[in-house]
């Protein structure tokens, strides 16, 4: 991960609506080919939809980092569909 | 010295605030501070209201009331071009409107509200219909009054947008109208989604999804609008999907104010970077810049209901400071809403960082306190009373 730069990240705890997912896709939507966002969610949920939707939406999850508060903080290159 | 508390924006952050604040201050402290309110409009909308135009249900007229009789006496309202602030200058703690003026301040608050950004999704203006303005609910009821059946999409164009039930409520209300015109037969109904299920909160999304299924709604789930072919009457997602459609109904894009991104205080879409808590603007903590509602990039609804939380905050915080005792009010990421599931039901939704909505079964109570709220807004809200 040492040549990752994180250029934007967005806390997401305690976010029910529009929750975790919609602050990543958000935070994505203005991003450029190759530029890496990171989300924060307490969301136990989003250990399934955030990497379903990274994959179906053709963007790469590069990690998922656990934190001391038992969050986790997701790590995604935006890709840019052909 | 007198003190100088400006808010920009009359919506129901910063009305609540104005009048909140105004209520808080006693004595020397109300005398000697002075709250102005710039809003170039000088119109309050009750933006939900919307919702029931394009169904005939809602007269728009009734939505709108001068912001003047809404602020308490000793309030200043600004309006016109002496209310259109053009540039925020947060270092020189100073505010440019458009007759030229140059206003100074000590406690600034954003409350700018979002606007929707039809440009940001290729062919929504022309190919797409919605009911998050007057202007567009009128012309939605139009097209509805005229509509003889075909394929109706509803759903959401892209993330933020305000009010996340309304694109659900806007569906099941529109299912019951159909079926109340004789209409339904001849109408295939799809709803699409960014997530994978129809509404963000999973227990909502466990009792609404057999609803839709229920009524022969077809949902579309990771379905993010990429693009609109008006021509070809196509809507595609950036995963992948196409969908054709006869009419298409959906929450359109939604950014900050220009005003924001023209005073370089927000991020790519022009949503203010605000402390989830203490709701200063970030990078301007000593500064006393405060930012509510859809302004914010906060990880919250845009809603009123979060404004309306938001402000009671902001002006506990700013009363106790003009009054020297200052403390720091905390927000605890609270929202409540009702969601209409239709066939006049309804249900409550009540939650904040720390606990997670537990939404009851849909019920007749909810949808009869959702009304009665529509009702005695103007009562309630912009004074806070509540």
């Amino acid at each position: 991960m040492s040549s990752v730069t994180i250029t934007r990240e967005i806390d997401a705890r305690g976010s029910y609506c529009p929750g975790p997912l919609m602050e990543l896709i958000r935070g994505l939507k203005t991003a450029a080919e190759g530029e890496v966002i990171a989300v924060i969610s307490s969301d136990p949920g989003s250990k399934t939809d955030i990497p379903l939707w990274v994959e179906k939406s053709g963007n790469e999850l590069l990690t998922v980092e656990p934190l001391a508060d038992g969050a986790a903080r997701f790590i995604v290159r935006k890709h840019l569909r052909k | 010295m007198r003190v100088q508390v400006a808010i920009v924006g009359g919506g129901v952050g910063g009305t609540l605030i104005a009048n909140r604040l105004r209520h808080l201050l006693h004595g020397d402290a109300r005398h000697e501070t002075n709250i102005t309110v710039y809003d170039a409009h000088g119109i309050h909308t009750y933006q939900p209201g919307w919702l029931y135009v394009p169904f005939a249900r809602q007269d728009p007229e009734k939505l709108l009331r001068p912001e003047a009789r809404l602020l308490q006496q000793g309030i200043t309202l600004l309006s016109g071009h002496a209310g259109n602030v053009q540039r925020i200058l947060p270092a020189e703690k100073r505010l440019l409107t458009a007759d030229g003026e140059l206003h100074g301040f000590d406690y600034l608050v954003l409350a700018t509200g979002s606007r929707n950004a039809p440009e940001d999704v290729p062919g929504f203006a022309e190919g797409a219909d919605h009911f998050y303005s007057e202007e567009a609910s009128r012309r939605l009821q139009e097209k509805l009054a005229h509509f003889a059946g075909g394929r109706i999409i509803t759903g959401v164009a892209s993330v933020p947008y305000r009010c996340p039930p309304a694109p659900l409520e806007f569906t099941f209300m529109l299912e019951a109208d159909l079926r109340e015109r004789g209409l339904r037969e001849q109408t295939e109904l799809h709803y699409v989604f960014p997530i994978n299920r129809p509404f963000p909160i999973q227990p909502v999304s466990d009792f609404v999804a057999p609803l839709l299924e229920e009524r022969g709604i077809t949902v579309h789930t990771f379905f993010n609008v990429e693009a609109i072919d008006p021509a070809r009457r196509i809507v595609s997602s950036m995963e992948g999907e196409e969908l054709p459609y006869d009419l298409l109904v959906l929450a359109p894009p939604h950014k900050g104010q220009d005003v924001i991104a023209a005073s370089g205080l927000g991020d790519r879409d022009g949503w203010i970077p605000t402390d989830r808590a203490t709701l200063r603007v970030k990078g301007y903590e000593e500064a006393n810049i405060f930012a509510v509602g859809d302004a914010t990039d906060l990880p919250v609804s845009k809603s009123g209901s979060a404004a309306h939380y938001q402000g009671h905050v902001v002006a506990e915080t700013i009363a106790a400071d003009v009054q020297h005792r200052p403390l720091q009010h905390q927000y605890h990421g609270r929202v409540a809403c009702f969601l209409e599931t239709g066939h006049g039901q309804a249900t409550f939704l009540w939650f904040d960082y720390e606990h997670p909505p537990k939404p009851p079964k849909p019920r007749r109570l909810w949808h009869l306190e959702k009304a009665a709220l529509n009702t005695f807004y103007w009562q309630l809200i912009p004074p806070a009373r509540i």
